[in-house]
């Protein structure tokens, strides 16, 4: 889920960090400009991995600050496809589920990546799958706060930059999220054995011996 | 800013772990302190781990994964799905299916067998050494 992306660029230290080695201070540029950002096309950036090359520095005429060209690696959040995942189920309505990982809350799982007979159930505000074993209906309940896994199937960057000097004022991340303009969303999908809520699949270990038929009557059981 | 390569590396959720570690720790014992001069990173920075902290990797070690990684030489899995396998650490049939591609096909059902007692060997139980852990700390 985590990956290392290989990124150029050119640090400027303001002055105040000059008391620093060079080396500190462009850590602490790097992490302080990405950390908790979404790259467009890269991921969440959650930490500077290491700096793999550090060129010369320069001062420009009319400002007091260097600046060094810095190639450096830095860890992504950005799971491949097909990657599996667990997350805390956010919030739920009738166009899908909303899952948390903690650090990236924007994994939607659309109702057609569901398992089929799955429905959402108004009253309860949550998705329910009818799950039919022998005659027997089953109604597996997906709650809030609930541990789910899922697949990812697709992931979708946003450009949230803002478009002309009107909008560049103010909270524009905050502002933007209000618009639906998320950077970054992952799709999941639940839609095969073994995806859903941890605990219908981990039951009971009893059932590690037998065969998949098996495992979904401990499933039936368990509901 | 100019993205050289996007998709570099790809890393364990254990290494992540300890490079996290790393710089929570750093930010407690001096220079300066993440918290005041970095927030964005210390606040990152916290909530990845706690959420790592709640997965498999909590209680593995680098000679764990590495011990695992030559005893599953064999099955001739593609890397994601060793990476899977350490993240995920499954220990029933039907998640190991989820994780290994057409399985059906690749692994006989011994196969599966035995990969599930390989993982199970080599990768510790987070819920057992967290036993410990909580016993230790409630001292």
């Amino acid at each position: 889920m985590f990956q290392l992306a290989e990124i150029r660029h050119m640090v400027r230290i303001p002055p105040w960090l000059f008391g620093q080695t060079l080396n500190d201070a462009v850590i602490e540029e790097l992490n302080r400009k990405l950390a908790n950002k979404v790259v467009l096309n890269v991921g969440l950036c959650i930490a500077l991995f290491d700096v793999t090359s550090l060129g010369d520095s320069y001062i420009f005429p009319g400002d007091g600050a260097s600046h060094t060209r810095v190639t450096f690696r830095y860890v992504v959040f950005r799971p491949f496809m097909e990657e599996i995942l667990e997350g805390v189920i956010k919030a739920a309505d009738a166009d899908g589920m909303h899952v948390s990982l903690g650090f990236y809350d924007d994994v939607y799982i659309r109702r057609d990546s569901m398992m089929t007979n799955s429905r959402y159930d108004e009253t309860e505000r949550s998705w329910v799958w009818d799950y039919k074993i022998e005659d027997d209906l089953h109604h597996l309940y997906m709650d809030i706060g609930e541990r789910i896994r899922f697949r990812v199937v697709a992931e979708q960057f946003t450009d949230t930059t803002p478009a002309g000097p009107n909008l560049a004022e103010g909270e524009n991340t905050v502002a933007d999220r209000k618009d639906g303009k998320v950077p970054y969303i992952i799709y999941g999908a639940i839609n095969d054995q073994g995806l859903g809520l941890v605990s219908w699949w981990t039951s009971n270990s009893a059932g590690q011996e037998e065969e998949e038929e098996m495992e979904e009557v401990e499933v039936g059981e368990t509901s | 800013m100019e993205v050289v390569n996007s998709k570099g590396a790809v890393l364990s959720n254990y290494e992540v772990l300890r490079l996290l570690q790393e710089v929570c720790h750093q930010g407690t014992k001096g220079k300066r302190n993440i918290t005041q001069t970095q927030t964005h990173l210390a606040s990152i920075a916290f909530d990845t781990l706690k959420y790592l902290e709640k997965t498999q990797c909590k209680s593995q070690t680098s000679e764990v994964i590495q011990r695992f990684l030559e005893s599953v030489k064999q099955f001739k899995l593609t890397k994601a799905e060793k990476l899977q396998l350490i993240n995920l650490r499954p220990t029933t049939p039907v998640e190991m299916q989820l994780i290994i591609e057409e399985s059906e096909d690749r692994l006989t059902e011994e196969q599966v067998e035995e990969l599930i007692s390989l993982v199970e060997l080599h990768l510790p139980d987070p819920t057992a050494s967290q036993m410990v852990n909580g016993q230790v700390t409630n001292q």
